[in-house]
């Protein structure tokens, strides 16, 4: 059986476990969702210009919001929860002790991520569609696509690598709560930024949320040409590069005390 | 010729400035059941986990089956089983899944359902890892290190909470694989265990090698004599003069130490059968494996360096 082969395999045995789980199948699956339920119902009757002279109903905004928050919570807030467990009950290290090579379990673990997420941007799309009429315009598929499995894999990189600063599994979910809540009211997906200004605009930027969300909801709603952002995508991509070197150098496969 | 599966020279590992491991050296033989024994603390599982490939060694040389285990080969990994101290599965997944999962990272796995049976959880075999005990789950996992059909096994105290049917089960498991010629690598607390399942000792304590060889040997070389205990009644009288000397007293109780049994019973039971006198709850006994252990490491404690 060839590594690759060992990697699905092992995504399936993951996904096993996780759809079992009742508390890792609300938070990953439903929990984004019913922020989108939640948004829409409120704040969805209002409008906002989202780019020059360009003007969509806030529901529609809420979709491709709460599809970037949706592969967000799916890689690093599930990755970084979940490898904190498995990790304080002795599962990473027995993993680690036998044959499957440290590349196809991370691998595994990602991919399972990345299908969740994709998974529930398909939910977000065809709520979207059902309710809002907003269709994804067919010139930005690809960007949309592309958006989604880039950020995917960076917030993927992101979880792995948190998991060497989360001391234990009972801190993981305070942890990582901490990190990206903040980031998610000021990064133009639980509330609308209409000409954000200020501390929060240069804050904001910093980080990569706010980039995934202006790349996802641009090429969600057709707002430049190709929808391809590739500024956003720089930023990103050195989030993640930067994950991925921390996580190699960092991660344990035992518990942290 | 028969090789060696694990050879292990100088080897040294600190934790800070907390030396564990002091320079230790032995080999254990390919088929050889081998025993690491210690307190806690001692060095046991820092040994073992150099051993397992989960530790780094700051010196000395390693190798098991001709790989060094910090290197993390794969064609070390796929002949090596491994039970640690704490066990660590998925809970979701059900025994069959676990193994099965297991397996699969093997070239050449044992089937699934022979080693569920190997390890007597063929009732639970499509029960959840949550809803198995805490003996069930150490079982469990000495079927994961079994899945692979390793050549050698490390077992990190392996049978610490089973019942005593599990636990001869188990042992009956280990010999069963030592007779197929696999190498077996045990740590333990429970000298019945070692007594049992071991050819060879190695006896560690703070970090360094206080005593090796077979249990029989290590039994031999005890210096505490053989013990022999009855009660006497009141009206017996004076023990014989040979035995006076040797023979202390404890209400009703007598314990004599001695190093020719043969000769001290002789004279006893003679001494007793001729003044009629009953010696009830007679007792002789050998020196067990537990008590030289235990000598054995309080004296090296007592020589040891202090914390």
């Amino acid at each position: 059986m060839n590594d690759l082969r060992l990697a699905v395999r092992q995504a399936w045995y993951i996904n096993k476990a996780f759809i079992r789980n009742p508390a890792a199948l609300f938070f990953t699956l439903v929990f984004p969702l019913m922020f989108l339920v939640i948004f829409t119902v409120i704040f969805g009757n209002g409008h906002i210009q989202v780019g020059p002279g360009k003007t969509v109903l806030v529901s529609t905004f809420y979709v491709p919001a709460i599809a970037a928050f949706s592969v967000i919570n799916a890689c690093y807030t599930n990755i970084a929860i979940s490898l904190s467990g498995s990790r304080d009950t002795g599962a990473l290290k027995r993993i680690h002790g036998s044959p499957l090579p440290v590349w196809a379990y991370m691998a595994a673990r990602i991919l399972h991520a990345v299908a969740m997420a994709i998974v529930l941007v398909v939910i977000c799309a065809a709520f979207g569609a059902a309710f809002y009429g907003a269709t994804l315009p067919t010139n930005t598929l690809p960007s949309f696509l592309l958006t989604l499995v880039v950020g995917a894999a960076v917030f993927s990189a992101l979880g792995v690598a948190m998991t060497a600063v989360i001391p234990n599994a009972d801190a993981a979910p305070a942890v990582v709560n901490a990190t990206i809540l903040p980031l998610l009211f000021i990064s133009n997906i639980f509330i609308p930024l209409e000409n954000p200004s200020g501390w929060i605009d240069v804050v904001g930027k910093v980080f990569p949320i706010r980039h995934f969300a202006d790349a996802m909801i641009g090429s969600f709603l057709g707002l430049s040409g190709s929808g391809l952002h590739v500024n956003d995508f720089l930023v990103m991509g050195a989030w993640g590069i930067g994950a991925l070197f921390f996580g190699v150098r960092f991660f344990r496969w035992e518990p942290r005390t | 010729m028969v090789a060696n599966a694990v050879e292990v020279e100088g080897l040294r590992k600190a934790y800070g400035p907390v030396e564990a491991v002091r320079g230790i050296s032995f080999e254990v033989a390919e088929g050889e059941v081998f025993a690491l024994l210690g307190p806690n603390g001692a060095g046991k599982t820092t040994t073992v986990e150099i051993l397992e490939g989960f530790r780094h060694r700051d010196g000395g040389k390693v190798s098991v089956l001709g790989f060094d285990p910090a290197s993390g080969d794969r064609r070390l990994k796929v002949q090596m089983g491994v039970v640690l101290q704490t066990t660590g599965v998925d809970p979701y997944l059900t025994v069959a899944e676990t193994v099965d999962m297991f397996r699969g990272y093997y070239p050449r796995p044992r089937a699934r359902d022979e080693v569920i049976k190997l390890v007597g959880l063929e009732d639970k075999s499509g029960a959840r890892v949550t809803r198995l005990s805490g003996g069930q789950r150490r079982r469990l996992d000495v079927a994961i290190a079994l899945a692979g059909d390793p050549q050698i096994l490390f077992l990190d105290e392996p049978t610490t909470g089973f019942d005593p049917g599990a636990k001869r089960n188990a042992w009956e498991v280990i010999k069963g694989l030592a007779g197929l010629g696999k190498t077996i690598f045990l740590t333990s607390h429970s000298m019945d265990e070692v007594q049992f399942l071991a050819d060879r000792v190695v006896i560690i304590a703070a970090g360094r090698i206080v005593a090796e060889g077979t249990p029989e040997s290590l039994m031999g070389r005890q210096q505490s004599d053989t013990l022999i205990r009855f009660r006497l009644p009141d009206s017996a009288g004076a023990l014989p003069e040979a035995l006076r000397g040797a023979a202390r007293l404890d209400g009703g109780s007598v314990e004599i130490e001695t190093k020719d049994p043969t000769r001290a019973l002789f004279e006893l039971t003679s001494w007793a059968v001729q003044k009629n006198v009953s010696l009830d709850g007679l007792q002789v006994t050998r020196p067990s494996l537990e008590d030289v252990y235990l000598e054995i490491t309080r004296k090296a404690e007592a020589v040891g360096t202090p914390a």
